[in-house]
């Protein structure tokens, strides 16, 4: 009955565990190997104008819905400028304002991205777009157009592709011509498709961004074809009719809008410069679920302050080297003073590092088992002996630490790491064990704490692990459930195949 | 290793985790361990039981009184000093004799002369705790001093031989001779290189010896057979220890019984967490007897009954077989 109720505790610990894990590692992109990295894009838009005698408003499209993108933060220079980021018809809007500002104006704005295939256009259909209004003759070559095009298509791509084909073609149609006599940009020609769609009650609209490729000083702005085919928006190249968007293409803004709009000031010039750098994933991992309100991230260990943060690492640890205890001792079944005393040994050893660490605990407890063993000559009673103890291992680790300083060795400095109350106590109790059971059990319960401590330093010490249970704490719930299982174990230990080789050779 | 395991298990071995797990954890509730963990509390309880102890000389409770140590034992010439609430025999001091010439020397079970100041320093650390289970303050008993029987004489070094019974629900299931070493100190603990001798249940007699994790046949230190030897007033020890578990309550239990040359079996002592390496001592598995008792187990069944059980189902031969000894 027990038993069954240890199983089920253990698998729904296991379950939480584990299902907290995945969640943060799948669906919140918490990184599970250390100094995991992710490209981050930042896009740096400057805004340069002569200030004009009045009050001067800079109204900038900035990006608002990416696909393929995420945004890890925005932020804006400007001094002395009010800032509100609004609405407007083509997606968010920068706005700066300022009574007066003398000469030459600089603005910045700065988003940072990175990408992320799950973010997806959200828009919602849009409604058929109005007949335009356009005057003849451009009309009747609209018209002509469009019902030619209509002809020698089927349903809205490929009419978009036709209309781009004819539009492209290098020696085109009268109609076309016609139209297109007005274009000297990208944009403009974009511009005039969109009308010509609009035309035929196809939504259609004008897209600009960024194709993200390495560092670019200044790079200019995409324009791109936006289709609404009745179920989602497709994107086409204006100038080759392929369906597709460019690669890791950011999306600044949509509409036919200019990128910038500054009221009372001239010679306005924006220019955009891309840089591209690697950030940590687990930050990234936690912008992201604080956007998504992620409960998680509430209780993330990166919250902490650092200081406390490095505390934990360690911390963290020892629930390994309990488990790690646990095995040595019901399944292994090696001798150890103390119960947790190897495990603590073995966080001391994180900081000596081994060889070190093991030559100064043996140093450390044999010289106090010497001096243990000169004061069992006062019979002093045994609260004050442990206490003697104890204030003689503070002052062997005094001495260790000069002394090896004055040898120039500065590892025995980090003597002072080891627990003192818990060396005095191992001494204490391996004197006891040393009268009454004599040396050999003695030795061998001493050496068979330093091999816990040093398996345990090993698992303790290993970096993947303690970023693994640092960034994802829940993962102390499987040990708990391992060690909780491990309770229940009633199966032999393996020095107990020796101990009762005689019955089993037999 | 999973070969060695699969044989441990079919000759009925009991392993340290399953003892723990299933049978201290499951049978013996943790506010009953006082009753065996103090033994002045023990003694008390087993005397109302009607069970033969050594008699109590005095009891030092704090350091103020272990002053009053000399005059506890001014008309015993041979005593012994034990912590409460001690384990393993660790602390305890046998007193054979004093020195002619000053009565505040006295000769140890050893052969060694201490001072009274030494005696002293023991108890009062004794009572400062040093020897007990959790290191709490401690109270040290004064009692009387075993003149054993020699059944044992040639088989034992100096101290006190002791027959150790496991008792199961109250059914005793397997006994053993402990029987002190050069290397034990005189003391008769297994852990302490003390002889184990396995006993035929059926007949009180013993089998062979256990010494460390080996079976042996001679006593390390005499040379004499182990095996054969008839232990006195076996009836009586087997329905003693089995009262043991009605004093106690506790399960699984290690009752230790001394027989005297003049009294004949005292217990000593009780045992929560006895130790298993009984079972190397008597070449047979605890589990497979703990098995049969859960089979005919009887809740009202007398301690005489639950005796003549253990002699009728537990003989020498009878685990052997089991265990596919010869």
């Amino acid at each position: 009955m027990k038993q069954r109720y240890v199983y089920v505790l253990a698998a729904l610990l296991t379950g939480i565990g584990l299902s907290m894990f995945v969640y943060k590692w799948q669906v919140l992109g918490f990184p599970v190997s250390e100094n995991q990295e992710a490209p981050v894009w930042t896009i740096e838009s400057s805004v340069r104008f002569d200030s004009g005698p009045g009050s001067i408003k800079v109204q900038l499209h900035v990006p608002t819905l990416t696909p393929g993108f995420r945004m890890l933060n925005e932020n804006s220079v400007s001094r002395g400028y009010g800032f509100t980021l609004n609405y407007g018809s083509g997606g968010r809007e920068a706005q700066w304002a300022i009574r007066r500002a003398d000469g030459q104006q600089t603005i910045y704005y700065r988003i940072s991205v990175y990408e992320d295939d799950s973010v997806d256009q959200e828009d919602t259909t849009p409604p058929f777009p109005p007949m335009p209004v356009i005057n003849e003759p451009l009309k009747t070559a609209v018209d002509v157009l469009v019902s030619d095009v209509r002809d020698h298509s089927a349903d809205t791509a490929s009419f978009t592709t036709e209309l781009l084909r004819r539009m492209n073609d290098p020696s085109p149609d009268p109609n076309v011509e016609l139209l297109m006599a007005d274009v000297d940009s990208n944009a403009d020609f974009v511009g005039v498709v969109t009308t010509v769609l609009a035309a035929a009650r196809i939504p259609a609209r004008m897209v600009r961004g960024f194709a993200l490729a390495g560092r670019q000083r200044s790079a200019d702005l995409v324009a791109w074809l936006e289709v609404h085919d009745g179920d989602q928006w497709r994107y086409f190249n204006p100038m080759t009719a392929e369906e597709r968007l460019p690669d890791r293409f950011l999306v600044w803004w949509r509409g036919n809008e200019r990128i910038v709009n500054v009221e009372g000031g001239s010679n306005v010039e924006v220019s955009f410069a891309i840089q591209k750098n690697y950030f940590d994933a687990v930050a990234i991992a936690e912008t992201q679920a604080s956007q998504r309100d992620a409960f998680a991230v509430d209780f993330s260990l990166y919250s902490l302050p650092i200081q406390t943060q490095a505390v934990y690492s360690v911390l963290l640890m020892i629930p390994i080297g309990a488990l790690i205890m646990v095995l040595m001792r019901n399944f292994v079944g090696i001798d150890a003073f103390g119960t947790f005393m190897p495990v603590l040994i073995a966080l001391a050893f994180r900081e000596t590092q081994l060889l070190w660490g093991v030559i100064l605990f043996t140093t450390l407890v044999a010289l106090g088992l010497t001096i243990r063993f000169l004061l069992d000559r006062l019979r002093l009673l045994l609260v004050p002996r442990l206490s003697a103890v104890l204030i003689v291992v503070v002052i062997l680790m005094l001495f260790i630490s000069l002394t090896s300083h004055r040898l120039g060795l500065e590892t025995g400095l980090s003597v002072a790491l080891f627990p003192m109350v818990i060396i005095a106590m191992t001494i204490e109790r391996m004197s006891v064990v040393w009268e009454e059971r004599g040396a050999s059990d003695a030795m061998r319960a001493g050496a068979g704490s330093i091999v816990v401590a040093i398996v345990a330093y090993i698992f303790m010490d290993m970096a993947w692990l303690e970023h693994l249970i640092f960034t994802f704490p829940e993962l102390l719930l499987l040990v708990l459930a391992m060690v909780i299982l491990a309770g229940r174990y009633t199966g032999y230990r393996l020095s107990e195949l020796k101990r009762f080789r005689a019955l089993s050779t037999s | 290793m999973f070969a060695a395991a699969r044989k441990l298990h079919e000759v009925g071995v009991l392993g340290l985790n399953e003892r723990n797990a299933d049978y201290i954890a499951r049978l013996n509730p943790r506010h009953l361990y006082p009753l065996v963990d103090d033994k002045v509390l023990t003694k008390e309880l087993a005397l109302k039981a009607g069970m033969a102890v050594p008699d109590l000389y005095g009891v030092i409770t704090n350091q103020g009184e272990v002053r009053t140590f000399s005059e506890i034992v001014r008309d015993q010439e041979s005593f012994v000093i034990k912590p409460a609430r001690g384990s393993g025999g660790d602390g305890i001091i046998v007193v054979t004799g004093r020195s002619k010439r000053k009565r505040d020397t006295y000769r140890l079970s050893s052969g060694v002369f201490v001072s009274e100041g030494e005696i002293l320093h023991h108890i009062s650390n004794t009572v400062s705790g040093q020897y007990s289970l959790s290191g709490s303050r401690d109270v040290a008993l004064i009692e009387y001093c075993v003149h054993f029987d020699p059944t044992f004489a040639d088989v034992s070094y100096q101290g006190v031989p002791d027959v150790r019974v496991i008792v199961y629900r109250g059914y005793p299931i397997m006994a053993m001779v402990r029987l002190p070493t050069r290397a034990s100190d005189g003391k008769a603990n297994l852990h302490q290189g003390a002889l184990g001798a396995g006993v035929d249940m059926s007949a009180g007699k013993t089998l062979t010896g256990v010494l460390g994790n080996e079976i042996v046949d001679e006593h390390p230190d005499t040379g004499a057979l182990i095996a054969g030897l008839q232990i006195p007033m076996w009836d009586f020890i087997l329905e003693s220890s089995a009262r043991g578990y009605d004093v106690t309550g506790l399960g699984y239990l290690g009752v230790d019984m001394v027989i005297d040359n003049d009294r004949g079996p005292l217990m000593l002592e009780m045992n929560a967490r006895p130790g298993l390496n009984i079972q190397i001592a008597n070449r047979a598995g605890l589990s497979d007897r703990i098995a049969c008792v859960e089979a005919h187990y009887d809740s009202a069944a007398s301690p005489a009954v639950r005796a003549a059980f253990a002699r009728r189902e537990f003989p020498a031969n009878k685990g052997s077989a089991d265990g596919g000894m010869p």
